[in-house]
């Protein structure tokens, strides 16, 4: 830009835009690139079609009539018990982490990189072929016990990591209060670092539920029989079945009916915790 | 505790040759002394002088570098002593409270009294209350931590450490964290248990208090206890020029010694009296032999 004439000559108000009038100009063009893009869009679309794959009431009907309801006890049923083993490893790993002996904190760093480096569904596809090389390991409450090993193992990782964050969030004069009044390591652990830990990683191990609800899909590269589908599964195998988007549809939104709730709830307990601080 | 047959001779604690670093720093230059049963003993001295570590040594928060600690006769250091056992009859307050966030102030003062002492929780629960009275707060039982004030949490966390009975208490500078109108509440109550015979080791920076309330008063500098003694004698007439010094500064603040351009300055700056000397290489009087940082 030009600063040595400024004074002299006057500026070109009628050829150059106010800073706000051209912030309120380039507002109107962003609505009215919005305006276009829609319209577009509901001209172009094939409607019809959409409406008949997507959400045929036929398909609807039958998608909640063959088995919807197992489905979805069984999506949560993987999910729920892998969050649970990812739970008890993420946390004996995330004490491992912070343990005085070296060895332990070297195992779980190797076991969390690990883990945390492969895909989950690599990791499923292991869990779900062992009795192959292994003929005489049996994993009880097959299939269930296969997710919810497969899947748990790969959380714990991710947990293991969230929770030793939140150990490390509680501040040293903690332990050093309850030490003072005569607790063991472990009693000062189990009743002052830990409940508070786990107040501080609620939020973040929401949010890594919500991540396992949806890596349950994963479950259908498994070859389990029809009573232990879970909704990806179902769906897609009634989709084949009617030649049909819609039960995919249905599934999707029942996902959605369990996590956006949750998501709902992470955002305020995460609110909540700002405000007491 | 179980009475010994010795009591009344036997020192309830005793320093010898106590030195401690952190890396190259070195904190606590060899220090000896002794607290008697139902003694008041205050440490005072300049921040960065020891104090905080001194007495954080004798329950082992800080692991003494070397020299020996005996608390009832056994010796602190020694790996074979139940630290814990130890522990359970010495109270500590702390200059941050510490008070247990997600506690409530009654089980605050019950937590270790059950999983310590394996108190019942109603024996737990009266002896809670017994002490939340003695501090003046059996009306904020019911409160969590947060719902009160500095002052009110320094009073719990007094009566969480009275609570498993301790035969000692040591403070951390408890009051150095308060507004200063908060400070006289648990000043009161400090003095209240002080009559009432127990044996108390106060880290403070209340001259008043520690004239008042102390049986002997340790002053410390540059990890050495510089002047030890009577109150009136250490904080009335200190015969140590830095032990002067340090009290002229902190009793009457707005002092200036004639000619000492260096502790003009440092008055001016209190609060951040040893970073002024990191930078300045000052010391034509003596004090602050060191130990920037520590307190």
């Amino acid at each position: 830009m030009s600063t040595t004439a400024t004074s002299e000559t006057p500026a070109p108000v009628k050829n150059k835009l106010s800073p706000r009038r051209r912030a309120q100009r380039i507002r109107w063009i962003q609505y009215a690139v919005l305006v276009l893009v829609v319209l577009a869009l509901i001209l172009t679309v094939d409607w019809k079609a959409v409406h008949t794959s997507f959400f045929n009431a036929e398909d609807i009907k039958l998608t909640f009539t063959s088995g919807l309801g197992t489905a979805v006890k069984n999506t949560l049923l993987y999910t729920v018990g892998a969050f649970v083993i990812g739970l008890i490893l993420g946390t004996i790993l995330a004490l491992m982490r912070l343990s005085s002996v070296g060895p332990y904190r070297w195992i779980a760093t190797a076991w969390i990189e690990f883990f945390r480096g492969l895909p989950a569904l690599l990791v499923l596809l292991v869990f779900g072929t062992l009795s192959i090389p292994f003929p005489g390991l049996v994993i009880p409450f097959d299939p269930y016990g296969t997710v919810w090993l497969g899947l748990g193992i790969v959380a714990s990782a991710y947990m293991a990591e969230t929770i030793r964050a939140g150990i490390q969030a509680v501040s040293k004069g903690q332990v050093e209060a309850a030490r003072s009044l005569g607790m063991t390591a472990g009693a000062a652990t189990r009743k002052v670092v830990l409940p508070q830990a786990l107040r501080v990683v609620i939020p973040p191990l929401t949010n890594e539920l919500i991540l396992l609800i949806k890596d349950s899909s994963l479950v259908f590269i498994l070859g389990i029989s029809a009573g232990g589908f879970e909704l990806t599964k179902y769906g897609r195998d009634l989709g084949n079945q009617t030649a049909s988007l819609t039960p995919l549809t249905v599934a999707g939104l029942c996902y959605l009916f369990i996590t956006l709730p949750l998501s709902l709830l992470v955002r305020r307990m995460e609110a909540r915790q700002k405000k007491e601080r | 505790m179980t009475s010994t047959p010795t009591r009344t001779e036997a020192p309830i604690v005793e320093v010898t040759d106590l030195h401690k670093s952190f890396g190259s720093n070195h904190v606590l230059q060899g220090l000896n002394t002794t607290i008697q049963q139902g003694e008041v003993v205050c440490v005072i001295g300049p921040s960065g002088s020891g104090k905080s570590t001194f007495l954080r040594c004798i329950n082992l928060l800080e692991e003494p570098t070397s020299g020996s600690i005996k608390v009832g006769g056994e010796e602190v250091t020694d790996p074979d002593c139940d630290i814990d056992a130890i522990r359970r009859n010495m109270g500590m307050v702390f200059q941050q409270f510490n008070l247990f966030p997600h506690l409530s102030v009654l089980e605050n003062c019950t937590v270790a009294q059950t999983t310590v002492l394996k108190r019942s929780k109603e024996e737990a629960r009266a002896k809670a209350r017994e002490n939340l009275e003695k501090v003046g707060l059996s009306e904020k039982a019911d409160a969590y931590p947060a719902q009160l004030s500095g002052g009110q949490q320094q009073r719990v966390a007094i009566a969480r450490a009275l609570s498993m009975d301790p035969q000692l208490m040591l403070f951390d500078e408890p009051t150095s964290a308060l507004d200063p109108e908060l400070v006289g509440d648990v000043l009161s109550v400090m003095r209240r248990l002080a009559s009432e015979g127990m044996t108390m080791f106060v880290v403070t920076h209340e001259m008043a208090f520690a004239r008042e309330v102390a049986d002997r008063v340790i002053f410390l500098d540059g990890g050495y206890i510089v002047e030890e003694g009577d109150p009136h004698q250490v904080i009335g007439a200190p015969r140590e020029e830095r032990t002067k010094t340090f009290l002229q500064r902190v009793l009457d603040p707005t002092h200036v010694d004639p000619g000492a351009e260096d502790a003009a300055y440092s008055k001016r700056h209190e609060g951040d009296a040893t970073s002024d000397n990191v930078v300045k290489p000052l010391d034509t009087h003596g004090h602050y032999g060191g130990g920037a940082g520590i307190g």
